[in-house]
């Protein structure tokens, strides 16, 4: 059961405070979108042995959703980040290039 | 035979002895015995039969390894399966039945399995069971029911109470053995929150019986001296009878606390889950004595030599009053001492070593005259249902005996196995030490934590530090090592030494003897608890199963409830020997939690009966509960199915209700349904989107049924909008939709148009809402008095604030029957009183509340969809005929992309008709109909299903509605629908809308 921060209101906690929500940063695609795109927007999703970038909601706190980089073999947290964004922060980044160099994520390094 | 001998026993209390039965005889024990010791002092040495061939079965172990001694424990209420005789303490009133034989422990029908051993070889279900259908019903099924299972399924309810615990701390030390306490005490002194539990009711573990010197005193002291230490500061926490079951992602661990199995029926828990997390971890869990695969090595009285050292030293029994040793190593010669010391006979220490020279052991057997066999081995146990001698061989060769010896037990010790159990569960990763030729902890690929440090450390045996000495040094240095990843810092201080004894390298032996024929192979048995034998292994790598994996659940090894403990590793050297390469390339399979099983009544809690999950409940709750309600589970909410009268069956209540709504008034608490506020100038946009309906053009004043789907396409609720003002709207959901959907448009909001400005909450409970249905429902409400409820003032899909009898409320014009309806709506807490004056003030109109089958009924009637009935999570609105709910005007809502792909527009999908059975009869829920032809498997094709069933008490006859291939386009066909025994349902193809199909009882 992992722990996770809220980036939103700083509380460290348990996993069963938290939702988690599949793959972040993807783009959605409506009507007007091939099908190809509107596939790979529904159902195409990285299985990384490795950093990975997830969705999490703080469901039983303060309701809001957030993002954890995350390794998925030694399940360490790199970070949390606000959902409000279209990319991971710079700095998080930065630091995830420290522990993992080369480290490659949908298009993100 | 085994027995008690009148002197030693360092656990038993004397003084007081307990009463308790096995398999209806009654024995007796003394305080601090376990099941396992106290039925061994009665020389009961058969305790059970095993899995697959029914074999006689006695106690091997004297811990949480035992693979054999499990039993039925207690009656009624309090009857437990697969109960551990050797961690059982016995206590007085204890009643315990032997498992997996029948009609007798002595004799047993099903040994006939062990005739048919050769047909029953690895992999026998995979292979049989591919083989003839019919056999399955007449020969596999009950061959598999008989032999299946170990224990009895309890049959009552559970008398006894669990709870959870959660707990934090700096440091969790796993196993109050000497490590366990040399580390806690180690640990204490940087003051950080330490807790250290144990298994057992016991602290030292094996130390305390095999004895040493620490400090120049005996271990014992130095045990209770510890333990009186720890206990006396405030930063540590001890806990005995308490297992650490299982260590989790970053630090979590579940712990597993016995708290009254020893005093059953007193007051309090019986059990107790520990939800613990930790900074970090230490596993001081020990090691586990391994069998040797000799001929015979599971007849009773073949039992581990440690476990002979502990009955005899713990609770004075002797398992046999002759008893060979047989080993590879030199902890097995203090079985032999500690039994010559106590006078008992020891004919033989069989030692396997090839080059077994001069040791220091050897020269103590020799000395108290212990005759030494070096290079020998045990060729086949004499004995059934006990041992009563053994033909002696070379080790090295294929079985020639060359000696006979009478004797009644063997203790075997083919070395220990460091208990790495918890270490790997959460991806901790082992390495093979071929000197002690064991798997210990690689302390450089520990379980990591949250940021990246590694969260456990292991100490003493369970790390490979095997003596006395070692395992004091290595407690200490792991628990400083442990404080410092935790920001503690310890002084440098002493830490006690303990005497060292010379030993001599053990001898890997993985079959006795080396080149045992098969005769000899396939009665060396690996995994006790499931039957596997050496050559069943064996065969499984010359068949391909070459992961340790797949040979695992081939065969079977280590898939019992004891997790193979004691066969995992000879198992495994089997297998690489088989296969021709190193044990580490083979590898060990993936150690799960728990350690050993947890009872079910932990892992609930307290959450049972009443309290297992919160009940929501209206305001009108007690209200119905008074008159009659039947209630139905929703969600978490509890809604009334019926009203039911005095002397009324169920289906009555329902159909007069039903009916009276029709003819004259009902009342419905419509509470439950959600009701979400969208706020904001951005609501009408954002609604647009959440909606396949176009909500932006709705009027204040004015509502709109709404339908919503999730992205896929699929619907996934629906309700009534209200347009409150410009920028406010009330979103009716579903009763069980209404914290999903809340969620789903704070996901929306949150995670894609986060710079929309709108505000969604969820303010179902702040309203109570009573739906007024039927034609007298105006004149009602005009008794009632106050705001204007006629059809001018107030039209259909119209809502309006006033007052009414007194009570400020929003009505809403809205129906799910059919009939003219108003939905009112209080503050909740005026709930009940509206309702009681609708309930008077409907008594001259005949008042009558209804319940959610009546709802259903009508509905159906009108031929509106339920969700979760019309819908399953692959229903699109399309194929419920639902298209003019659907905006063609939208560049964009949810769903409305994945609507128009492929398969979604197949004309082939299944479409909603209704359905009405020639004679009249109710087609069974959820019914197929049948089509031509067959499919590629051979059944009969399938042209669509029953999604709503009932009878109609308005029509007098069975109505449902479907989905049905090209259902729309085959009005007036009749179709089938097989129901069960035989019975056949024929049904026409109608309009969903059985009643009032111009809809004007709505609109009065
Ligand atoms: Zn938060």
């Amino acid at each position: 059961m992992l722990i996770l921060t809220c980036p939103v209101c700083s509380v460290t906690a348990e996993e069963t405070e938290f939702h988690g929500g599949g793959e972040a940063h993807l783009t959605r695609f409506g009507p007007g979108a091939s099908e190809e795109e509107f596939e790979n927007y529904l159902f195409m999703r990285e299985n990384p042995r490795g950093v990975h970038f997830e969705r999490w909601r703080h469901v039983y706190g303060c309701g809001k959703w957030f993002h954890a980089a995350r390794c998925t073999t030694t399940l360490e947290v790199f970070g949390t980040y606000p959902a409000q964004t279209l990319e991971p922060p710079k700095t998080l980044r930065a630091q995830i290039s420290k522990k993992r160099p080369g480290w490659f994520w949908r298009g993100f390094e | 035979m085994s027995k008690r001998h009148s002197t030693g026993g360092r656990l038993l209390n004397r003084e007081k002895a307990l009463h308790f039965t096995f398999n209806g005889q009654k024995f007796s024990g003394y305080e601090g015995d376990t099941l396992a010791s106290s039925l061994l002092a009665n020389d009961q040495m058969l305790v059970g039969r095993s899995f697959k061939y029914h074999r006689p079965r006695g106690v091997v172990a004297a811990g949480a390894e035992e693979p054999n001694g499990l039993v039925n424990m207690g009656e009624g209420g309090r009857f437990e399966p697969n109960q551990r005789v050797t961690t059982t303490e016995l206590f007085d009133g204890l009643t315990a039945r032997s498992q997996n034989h029948w009609p007798s422990l002595e004799f047993d029908i099903g040994v006939v399995n062990s005739r048919l051993a050769r047909f029953l070889p690895a992999g026998f279900y995979y292979k049989m069971f591919i083989h003839p259908r019919p056999f399955w019903k007449y020969i596999y099924e009950p061959f598999i029911r008989q032999s299946a299972g170990l224990g009895q399924a309890p049959k009552e309810p559970d008398a006894d109470t669990y709870e959870h615990f959660y707990h934090f701390c700096d440091l969790l030390i796993i196993g109050g053995g000497i490590a366990g306490l040399q580390a806690a005490k180690t640990a204490a002194k940087s003051g950080a929150r330490v807790m250290l539990i144990e298994q057992t009711g016991h602290w030292g573990g094996r130390a305390v019986v095999d004895g040493g010197m620490v400090d120049g005193d005996p271990v014992d002291n130095y045990v209770e001296q510890t333990v009186a230490e720890l206990a006396a500061l405030d930063n540590v926490t001890l806990r005995t009878r308490m297992m650490g079951a299982g260590v989790y992602d970053h630090g979590y661990v579940l712990g597993y606390e016995q708290l009254r199995d020893h005093l059953p029926g007193s007051m309090g828990p019986r059990h107790r889950l520990w939800r613990i997390r930790a900074g970090h971890i230490v596993t001081a869990t020990g090691a586990i004595e391994r069998p040797l695969s000799f001929a015979g090595n599971d007849v009773p009285g073949v039992t581990l030599a440690a476990a002979v050292r502990d009955y005899l030293v713990n609770y004075g029994v002797s398992i046999g009053q002759r008893t060979v040793v047989v080993t590879n190593n030199d902890d097995a010669y203090r079985t032999a001492f500690a039994l010559h010391d106590a006078g008992l006979s020891v004919p033989a220490i069989l030692d396997a070593r090839t080059g077994l020279g001069k040791t220091d052991m050897r020269e103590r057997a020799e000395a108290r005259g212990i005759t030494v066999m070096a290079g020998h081995a045990v060729a086949s146990v004499k004995g059934g249902k006990r041992v009563t001698g053994i033909a002696v061989c070379k080790q090295e060769g294929a079985g020639a005996v060359v000696q006979e010896i009478a004797c009644d037990a063997v203790a075997m010790s083919g070395g220990w196995s460091p208990v790495v159990h918890l270490w790997s569960h959460c991806g901790g990763k082992l390495q093979w030490d071929a000197d002690h030729a064991f798997f210990r902890p690689d302390a450089d690929k520990a379980p990591t934590g949250d940021a990246g440090q590694p969260f456990v450390t292991v100490a003493g045996a369970a790390n490979g530090a095997l003596k006395l000495a070692d395992i004091l040094e290595d407690a200490d240095a792991g628990a400083r090592a442990a404080a410092a990843q935790i920001g503690h810092k310890i002084r440098k201080s002493k830490s006690p030494v303990a005497q060292r004894e010379e030993e001599a390298p053990l001898e890997p032996v993985w079959l006795m003897p080396a080149e045992a024929e098969v005769k000899l192979r396939s009665k060396a048995w690996l995994d006790y608890q499931n039957d596997v034998k050496v050559s069943d292994v064996q065969l499984a790598a010359q068949e391909g199963f070459e992961s340790v994996e797949h040979a695992k659940r081939y065969t079977t090894l280590g898939m019992a409830t004891d997790q193979g403990k004691l066969s995992n590793i000879n198992g495994l050297a089997i297998l690489s020997d088989a296969l021709g390469r190193p044990i580490p390339q083979t590898g060990t399979t993936t150690f799960r939690p728990p350690y050993t099983p947890i009872s079910m009544g932990a892992i609930g809690g307290e959450a049972r009966g009443e309290v297992f999950q919160p009940l929501r409940r209206t305001p009108m709750h007690d209200w119905h509960a008074a008159h009659g309600a039947d209630w139905e589970p929703v969600g978490h909410w509890r809604r009334p199915y019926a009203f039911v009268r005095d002397g009324e069956r169920l289906k009555d209540s329902v159909n007069r209700e039903v009916l009276n709504t029709r003819r004259n008034l009902g009342l419905l608490d419509a509470s439950t349904l959600g009701k979400i506020i969208v706020k904001g100038p951005d609501a009408p946009k954002f609604l647009d989107m959440m909606y396949t309906n176009m909500m932006s053009t709705l009027k204040p004043g004015k509502c709109r049924y709404g339908l919503m789907c999730s992205e896929n396409g699929f619907l996934i609720d629906d309700g009534v909008v209200a347009r409150l003002d410009e920028q406010t709207y009330l979103c009716h959901t579903t009763t069980g939709g209404a914290e999903r959907i809340h969620q789903h448009m704070e996901e929306w909001l949150q995670t894609e148009w986060w710079d929309w400005q709108v505000y969604v909450a969820n303010v179902t409970e702040q309203y109570a809402q009573v739906a007024v249905v039927g034609p007298n429902a105006r004149r009602a409400l005009e008794k009632l008095g106050g705001m204007d409820v006629s059809k001018e003032a107030l039209g259909f899909m119209e809502w309006a604030d006033g007052t009414l009898g007194g009570f400020k409320v929003r009505a809403y014009r809205i129906s799910f029957s059919g009939e003219l309806s108003y939905e009112i709506a209080v503050d909740a807490s005026h709930g009940l009183a509206l309702w009681e004056k609708l309930m008077e003030a409907g008594a001259a109109f005949g008042v009558m509340p209804y319940g959610t089958e009546a709802l259903h009924i009508l509905r159906a009637e009108k031929g509106f969809i339920m969700i979760g009935d019309e819908t399953d999570g692959t229903v699109i609105p399309q194929d419920l005929g639902l298209d003019w709910a659907i905006s063609k005007k939208k560049e964009d809502f949810l769903g409305k992309r994945a609507q128009a792909r492929r398969h979604m527009t197949d004309p082939k999908r299944w479409k909603l008709v209704g359905l009405e059975t020639l004679s009249g009869a109710v087609i069974p829920d959820g019914a197929y109909a049948i089509g031509e032809g067959t499919n590629a498997n051979g059944q009969r094709n399938v042209i669509g299903r029953v999604t709503s069933t009932y009878y109609s008490p308005t029509l007098d006859r069975g109505i449902a509605m479907g989905l049905v291939l090209y259902g729309p386009d085959r009005m007036g066909e009749v179709i089938s629908f097989p129901g069960t025994e035989g019975a056949t349902f024929k049904a026409r193809i109608v309009d969903p809308v059985f009643y009032d199909k111009e809809g004007e009882k709505q609109n009065v």
